[in-house]
């Protein structure tokens, strides 16, 4: 018996996409597998890595607890989505690759859109503030330190670019 | 002018790819081939008695299911035993599908292949597997009591014994004026990458070759194995390793058994398949390493100096030993550590258990070995009265007595002889950082404010970049592009950017025109791979050597072609000059065409090429023992492993009423040689400090007695948070290998490896009582304190003077 098929449709980084899927096809597959947006990775498929965090109008979201058909209408970033629009590394990106945020990128593209999402709330974060802030995501290889490092710095980076 | 690169910060070269989510892992690659799920044994013991897929045949995008019965030839045999000893009396290994028994849950017994991992785990739901349950070993001493059997034809499930003894290590502590003996255990963790393991492979019906990428830390290793199992000349298997998402040990065990049936049944259905392992699946059906029990017996002076010291110890290998006894070996030799007891007595028993198999996880048996000589020399200063500083001090090998024979024998079968090192160097630079000498009185201040906080510290010598060999090419293209390539992987190492600053500088290039390939058996097949801390001595200084002898080929052309001696010649930002007359100069691209002899005008250095006139009429266009093209291969294949060292201290303060654990300072001393980059080996010991921290007070594999792993989860597995790693403060010190050309030692395990040690070291001294066993949680540490208070775990001197 061949499974029901649903249509959904969202913004994925700007641009409008559909497709035709199961209920219980999980929005990290979709984006990955359907969409072929494979920055967005999954770590766990249980909800506690964070590496398939995604926004989802503008919230920080995990795409692994989340069905594709659920986030009908919405609008997504991934990783993909979060350089400048001139196509160079956005805030934070740069601030990772400055800071040596990362090792083998995998928790990467989890921590760059948590991130992205807290700056939008607080531009001026504490240290303190930067390490609650990454509290919820997993990374098996920096130690974490450079990635403190780089949410202060991608905070730098984007109040550079606010001034005129 | 070129600007140094060699031990500069330099950013890496493969961050912008991987910031932007253009990285390539594992499951990225093969979208539209057909994935694999596995059913997996739910018991730990016991004997498969039918499998019925009958209800799984109708689900509707199912491709095939596979059990035992359908595998062939040398599919059909058991999986290798990869690294054999004389030792291993009693190896055994597995089969990639379960045949007739199941040894731990996790096992694999059924593949199903569907259109996509959704269908194929239904499909895996609806199969019926029915069993005859047996009790299953677990844990050390359910093991050596060996009232149930892991392998009915191992009496005693007993693989391995070994033992090795330098000096006459139990009539020394017999003989010496004090003695102590300590029982000592550390519980079972994981290496946990973010990214579990994952196989794709292609095969090519028409030139019947198979394509093969997994998520490993061999490519060449993994190639190999494919080729054996599937039958196929080497020629006709090509591996790569994509982007890695960690690695840290468990992906250097190989073949998995995923590793073979995935291009088994891409061969067989002639589709592209894949496998992405997920989470559970990696918590039960991959690597575990740490858990050993350890006696310690130890007989020293009123100066503390060791006379004998004598270690039994029993290792939990789990239900198979493909990997080899080189965890157990490597505690046995690197336990030492920068000490020289005049004797040494070793001895362990690996034991099997109904539980995941154990291979190296990042620091591979070291954390053990510091672990229980870090917790002797501490036991030996509270026995004296003495300071913990100043009994290691009397034990530490001095500078001047390099190269140090500890007449030991390595996990490489070669003589255990230290290379280089200062260890009171070290220890001062250690001491001052964390400001161990006054410490006392901030501990006293902060008792009469009610709160407990302690000191520690912990040592460690790690054998790095053992052989036998890896290799490098370097080759300059005519486009003045240089492309590196060498065999072993990288999981977040930064080869990119270390190997290519390597070249940069040693063949005088920009190091934007350098571009490195790692892990891909079409650019360099010959390789052993990423694992103790290997790869920057190995693979760095095998490119380095190639990138010289490139040098050395480019300065012969063009000191024909400028007529002038090689010698005045110099290479500066890719152009070959004539020392102190830079006009008089030809680049390195120009070299490259005049290198190939067959010149054909493509492009412009071609062009530029044509007023150069090389060589002699009499002789033929490529002379006798040249080659073509300005390129080069070389292999660096040591003696012997060099070796790293380092110390750790860290200060904890412990909640008087809930136990809490908290690091208030972690300091970190490092002598890994000379450093390619400074960063990227920072941010390898923050990574290992905060593994280390995980394995101390956080991590551990929860087995119930019928062999369930009950934690198998990230939910109830604690690998530490940003909240959980202290910030970590880090001192550099080079003591150059005099082993290798460049003089480097690795770094990679460096910080995982004290961190039970150290953490013991620093409760301890905060609680003024034993701790004996790690991990240790807040209620352990309670439950602790209540056996202190009834008398049951021993006070310590210190613990005396707070009273
Ligand atoms: S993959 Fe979604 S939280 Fe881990
Ligand atoms: S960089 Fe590897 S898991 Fe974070």
């Amino acid at each position: 018996m061949s499974e029901k098929h649903i249509d959904v449709s969202m913004t994925v980084n700007g641009f409008p996409r559909s497709g035709s899927v199961p209920a219980r096809r999980l929005l990290s597959d979709f984006l990955r597998h359907d969409l072929q947006l494979t920055g967005t990775h999954v770590g766990c498929e249980h909800g506690v890595c964070g590496a398939c965090t995604v926004l989802l109008n503008g919230k920080a979201v995990r795409s692994c607890l989340l069905f594709a058909v659920s986030v009908d209408g919405g609008e997504i970033v991934t990783v993909e989505g979060l350089a400048n629009q001139d196509g160079s590394l956005g805030p934070v990106q740069q601030a990772f690759h400055e800071c040596h945020g990362l090792q083998c990128g995998f928790c990467t593209p989890g921590f760059i859109t948590t991130i992205s999402a807290f700056l939008d709330e607080h531009p001026n974060p504490t240290e303190g503030q930067a390490r609650e802030a990454i509290a919820g995501n997993l990374c098996r290889c920096t130690g974490y330190q450079n990635i403190i490092k780089s949410v202060l710095r991608a905070a730098e980076i984007r109040n550079e670019m606010m001034q005129p | 002018m070129t600007t140094r690169t060699f031990g500069e910060p330099i950013l890496r070269r493969e961050d912008p790819r991987l910031v932007r989510g253009d990285g390539r892992y594992l499951d990225d690659l093969g979208q539209g081939a057909y994935e694999v799920a596995f059913l997996r044994s739910p018991h730990a013991s016991a004997r498969i008695l039918e499998i019925d897929a009958s209800a799984a045949i109708s689900v509707d995008g199912l491709i095939a299911i596979y059990t035992y019965e359908d595998l062939e030839g040398r599919m059909a045999e058991r999986l290798p035993l990869l690294i054999p000893h004389p030792s291993l009396t009693a190896g055994r290994t597995g089969y990639s599908l379960a045949k007739e028994y199941v040894r731990h849950v996790g096992e694999a017994i059924v593949m199903v292949v569907a259109s996509n991992r959704y269908i194929a785990e239904d499909a895996v739901g609806l199969i019926e597997v029915s069993y005859e349950i047996f009790p299953p070993v677990v844990g050390i001493e359910s093991a050596r009591a060996a009232d149930h059997l892991v392998h009915a034809d191992v009496s005693d499930n007993i693989s391995a014994h070994m033992i090795q003894e330098v000096g006459d290590a139990r009539s020394e502590i017999a003989n010496s004026k004090h003695q102590i003996v300590l029982d000592l255990e550390i519980e079972r963790s994981a290496s946990m990458p973010l990214e579990g393991k994952g196989v794709y492979a292609v095969w090519d019906s028409d030139a019947k070759e198979m394509r093969l990428w997994s998520s490993t830390q061999t490519s060449t290793g993994v190639r190999a194995a494919v080729a054996a199992k599937l039958n196929l000349p080497l020629q006709k298997v090509e591996c790569t390793a994509p982007d890695v998402g960690g690695g840290f040990g468990v992906k250097i065990m190989h073949p998995w058994p995923e590793e073979v049936l995935i291009p088994w049944a891409a061969q067989i259905l002639n589709h592209p398949v894949k496998w992405t392992e997920d989470r559970r699946e990696h918590f039960i059906s991959s690597a575990h390493e740490r858990q050993q029990s350890h006696h310690v017996e130890v007989g020293f002076d009123d100066d503390g100096r060791i006379a004998g010291l004598d270690v039994t110890f029993f290792h939990d290998n789990g239900s198979y030993t493909p990997y080899g006894i080189i965890v157990p070996i490597i505690t046995s030799t690197q336990l030492l550590g920068p000490y020289k007891p005049s004797s040494y007595r070793v001895e362990f028993t690996s034991l099997y258990t109904n539980t995941v198999i154990v291979t190296p996880y990042r620091g591979a048996g070291r954390p053990q070995g510091v672990f229980a000589m870090e917790r002797t020399i501490d036991a030996i200063a509270n026995y004296l009265g003495m300071s913990r500083d100043k009994v290691r001090d009397v034990n530490f090998i001095q500078p001047g007595e390099m190269p140090y024979d500890q007449h030991l024998t390595f996990q490489d079968g070669r003589p255990l002889i230290y290379d280089s090192g200062d260890y009171p160097a070290s220890m001062a630079m250690l001491k001052k950082m964390i400001g161990w000498d006054d410490f006392e009185e901030y501990q006293q201040l902060a008792r009469l404010s009610g709160r407990k906080v302690g000191i520690g510290m912990a040592c460690y010598v790690e054998g790095t970049g053992v052989g036998p060999y890896e290799g490098g090419f370097v080759q300059v293209e005519t486009s003045g592009r240089v492309n590196v390539s060498t065999g072993l992987t990288s999981q977040g190492q930064g080869h990119q950017t270390a190997f290519a600053q390597i070249v940069s500088e040693e063949l005088g290039v920009p190091i934007e025109d350098v571009f490195v390939e790692t892990g891909d058996t079409r650019r360099f097949a010959y390789a052993v791979g990423t694992f103790a801390s290997r790869a920057a001595v190995m693979s760095g200084n095998a490119i380095a050597l190639a990138a010289r002898s490139v040098r050395e080929k480019a300065l012969r052309i063009a000191g024909d072609a400028l007529e002038c001696d090689p010698r005045d010649l110099e290479i500066i930002g890719g152009v070959v000059q004539v020392k102190g007359d830079p006009t008089n100069c030809i680049p390195l691209k120009t070299i490259a065409v005049l290198s190939n002899p067959l010149r054909y005008a493509f492009d412009e250095s071609a062009q530029a090429a044509t007023q150069f006139a090389v060589g002699d009429t009499s002789k033929p266009p490529i002379l006798e023992g040249e080659e073509p093209g300005l390129e080069s291969r070389d292999y660096y294949s040591p003696l012997q492993s060099t070796f790293a060292s380092g110390m750790h201290a860290a200060i904890v303060e412990t909640d008087p009423e809930t136990a809490e654990i908290k690091i208030l300072k972690y300091v970190v001393v490092h002598d890994c040689g000379r450093l390619i980059n400074p960063m990227i080996v920072e941010g390898q010991i923050h990574g290992g400090v905060a593994q280390g921290v995980g394995g101390a007070l956080y991590e551990r594999m929860e087995y119930d007695e019928n062999g369930q792993l009950l934690n198998a989860s990230f939910m109830d597995f604690l690998m530490p948070y940003a909240t959980e790693v202290p910030f970590i403060e880090t001192g550099h010190l080079e003591t150059p290998s005099p082993l290798n050309p460049l003089g480097i030692k690795g770094a990679g395990e460096a910080g995982v490896i004290p961190g039970s040690a150290l953490l013991a070291s620093a409760i301890e001294d905060a609680e003024g009582f034993e701790i004996r066993k790690m991990p240790i949680s807040p209620s352990e540490l309670w439950q602790l304190r209540i056996d202190h208070q009834n008398g049951l775990v021993p006070t310590l001197k210190i613990g005396e003077k707070q009273k």
